[in-house]
């Protein structure tokens, strides 16, 4: 059965720059594809996962509200596409992601 | 059915198409219509290889040389591509690719093309026959196969009867004739209780070189959404995009 | 900056995602995307056997320029369930291929960048059907005078329905990690034996099934470097003139099988038929660098054809 994970946060702000979405990733064996859409009001920051392992509901939790308060997403509706990727490659696709979305 | 059972029924007014040594199908038949139709085929559940594609191939260019329409049946009894590592060393793909290729210039050509399945068809050489046609139709018993269930069973480490299990909800990967008809690929299944040269007749008569596949797979429930997103990428493209919801 | 790396002109073709070879391949800025991920347009199957789904189902398809010239573009994910054709992600290019086909408007090249183990098992009916219905597409295409190009080079490389795809294409482009076949190796062992094809051995697989092998052999028109502007270069030069999908064309097309298959017919090795066609020193085919081959292909005359 597939999972899916929604955690929805505040940012302390609204990530800045002025690009809409970004894609990031593939979803392959260890790997993931997170997509970011620049679409919430103000710094809210909705964060949607789908994922073929279950189990890691704690795990995805911790990650994102570590990504959150690193990177400060507001605004950003970020949904992934896990192909099982552990937590280290999360953050890092996750921090990727808004860098990307930051350069416009 | 047996070969020489099916060309009876085709053509009671006579015919006379052969099958080579290495199972290679040639000829043509007299249509109830009193018209001539060129038949091409592979036979005894033969492997196709890039030898076997070059007299089919020539045929159908034979018959789009001499011109004036002359439809083209292609009756399809094959395992698949031949496994073979000299064959694929020479380029088996491209001499695949010719074969529905030619079979494909036929059709723009003005020539309708038939595809009758009526024993086993799979993968490659199933694209390059009957796949390649205008109108494609099965015989009760045929069996077109992507690939086993066993076959899949070993590459997606999924156990066997979990695919048996998801075939009976899905028409979308296991073989079958059925699965077939649901997903659009074949247009009919035909009744072998009825005149085989009448049902040629029909099939001819429905057969258009507009490949309307993905509409039936629609209206069949075999496949929602192909049609639709096909439609939509060029609604996109051409600046008239709209909603597509996924599935 | 990391994608910058990733789409620079030296960067590796081989090594990219379809992504980023859209994004080395195209002028800079010049690509708008189709039914983009934000569409969400996945797969509507994977879940029944608890597989993640993508949400452009591996495939990008868009439009841009090359050069300064309009193109359509497709480009296969070959990481992500091997670049198949299944249900949305076969749709996606047949529609590319309509579009062009019934739109003068729309840019009349479309550029395939194959990366493609063939059709996905999970979906099998359906991606079956989905090249069934491309190569239909692209042969009307090509009626209408639209140019087609396979570019074949990814990890994945053209198997299956990919390999019929490429060869219904107008022209084709290979680099050395590009591989071209039907079956792969390992079906063909798994079926006939070791004794047939081993496919642990890298150097038969590669001289089987390797860019190189079908560039001279014809299956391939053109040899590219393994870089984002080498499959550049390949594209610029191969949309210049392409042959017409007709009657001559097929029956020239023939006649070339035909005199390969005499040719070669008794060869046990690709080694032997590189030798046949004039080649000196064959066994240095392998280790021969880019540019030396690219130049050695070029002059075999009987190699370089309009026959597709």
């Amino acid at each position: 059965m597939m999972e899916t994970l929604k955690f929805s946060h505040m940012a302390k702000r609204r990530l800045s720059g002025t690009k809409g979405q970004a894609i990031i990733g593939v979803v392959a064996s260890g790997n993931l594809e997170v997509l970011l859409e620049r679409v919430l009001p103000e710094a809210a920051c909705e964060v949607e996962i789908a994922t073929p392992l279950t189990g890691y509901a704690e795990t995805w939790k911790a990650v994102v509200a570590e990504f959150v308060e690193r990177s400060s997403p507001g605004g950003l509706r970020i949904s992934i596409n896990d192909g099982g990727a552990r937590p280290d490659t999360v953050f890092l696709r996750l921090m990727q992601g808004s860098a990307l979305m930051e350069t416009e | 059915m047996m070969l020489d059972e099916i060309l009876k029924g085709l053509f009671p007014s006579g015919h006379d198409v052969r099958t080579s040594a290495a199972n290679i199908i040639t000829g043509a038949g007299k249509r109830k219509n009193g018209e001539a139709i060129a038949v091409i085929g592979v036979a005894n559940g033969a492997a196709l290889g890039t030898a076997g594609v070059l007299p089919l191939a020539e045929e159908v260019l034979r018959v789009v040389a001499k011109g004036g329409g002359t439809p083209i049946l292609v009756l399809v009894d094959t395992q698949g591509q031949l496994m073979a590592r000299r064959d694929e060393m020479r380029g088996l793909n491209e001499y695949l690719a010719h074969l529905a290729k030619c079979l494909l210039l036929a059709s723009q050509q003005g020539h309708r093309t038939i595809g009758l399945e009526y024993g086993k068809a799979a993968a490659g050489a199933f694209l390059a026959t009957a796949l390649a046609t205008d109108r494609l139709v099965g015989l009760p018993g045929a069996e077109p196969t992507v690939m086993d269930l066993p076959s899949m069973s070993r590459v997606t480490k999924l156990p066997l009867d979990t695919l048996k299990q998801l075939a009976k909800t899905t028409p979308v990967f296991a073989p079958g004739l059925d699965h077939l008809l649901q997903m659009g690929a074949v247009a009919e299944i035909w009744d072998l209780k009825k005149p085989l040269d009448e049902q040629l007749e029909e099939t001819l008569r429905n057969a258009s070189s507009a490949d309307t596949r993905d509409e039936q797979g629609a209206q069949r429930k075999g496949r929602p959404m192909a049609a639709r997103v096909a439609k939509q990428v060029i609604a996109e493209a051409t600046g008239r995009g709209g909603d597509v919801a996924s599935a | 900056m990391m994608e910058d790396a990733a789409t620079s002109s030296k960067a590796s073709w081989f090594q990219a995602t379809a992504r980023q070879r859209v994004a080395g391949l195209l002028d800079p800025h010049s690509f708008t995307e189709f039914l983009g991920p934000s569409a969400r347009v996945q797969s509507p199957h994977l879940h029944l056997f608890d597989l993640p789904s993508a949400f452009d189902d591996g495939v990008v398809i868009g439009r841009g320029t090359l050069d300064g010239k309009p193109v359509l573009v497709a480009a296969q994910e070959g990481q992500f369930m091997g670049g198949t054709f299944a249900e949305v992600s076969g749709a996606k290019m047949v529609g590319l291929l309509r579009a062009a086909r019934d739109h003068k408007d729309l840019p009349q090249t479309v550029l395939l960048l194959m990366d493609s183990g063939g059709v996905r098992l999970q979906e099998a009916n359906a991606g079956e059907l989905a090249v069934a219905e491309l190569m239909r597409a692209i042969v009307e295409a090509r009626c209408a005078g639209v140019a087609v190009i396979a570019l074949i080079g990814g990890r994945a490389g053209a198997f299956g329905g990919a390999g019929l795809t490429t060869a219904t294409c107008s022209r084709v482009a290979v680099s050395e990690q590009g591989r071209i076949a039907v079956s792969g190796p390992e079906v063909i062992e798994t079926n006939k034996g070791v004794e047939e094809f081993d496919a642990e051995d890298k150097a038969l697989v590669w001289s089987t099934d390797g860019g190189k092998n079908r560039r001279l052999i014809g299956g391939a028109d053109t040899f590219a470097e393994d870089s984002m502007e080498g499959f550049r270069a390949a594209a610029k030069a191969l949309m210049a003139k392409v042959p017409a999908f007709d009657l001559k064309t097929m029956q020239a097309e023939q006649e070339r099988l035909a005199t390969r298959q005499k040719r070669f017919g008794a060869c046990d090795d690709a080694v032997s038929m590189w030798r046949i066609l004039g080649i000196k020193e064959p066994e240095a085919i392998r280790d021969m660098d880019s540019k030396e081959f690219a130049a050695l292909a070029n002059n075999i005359k009987e190699v370089n054809h309009d026959a597709r």
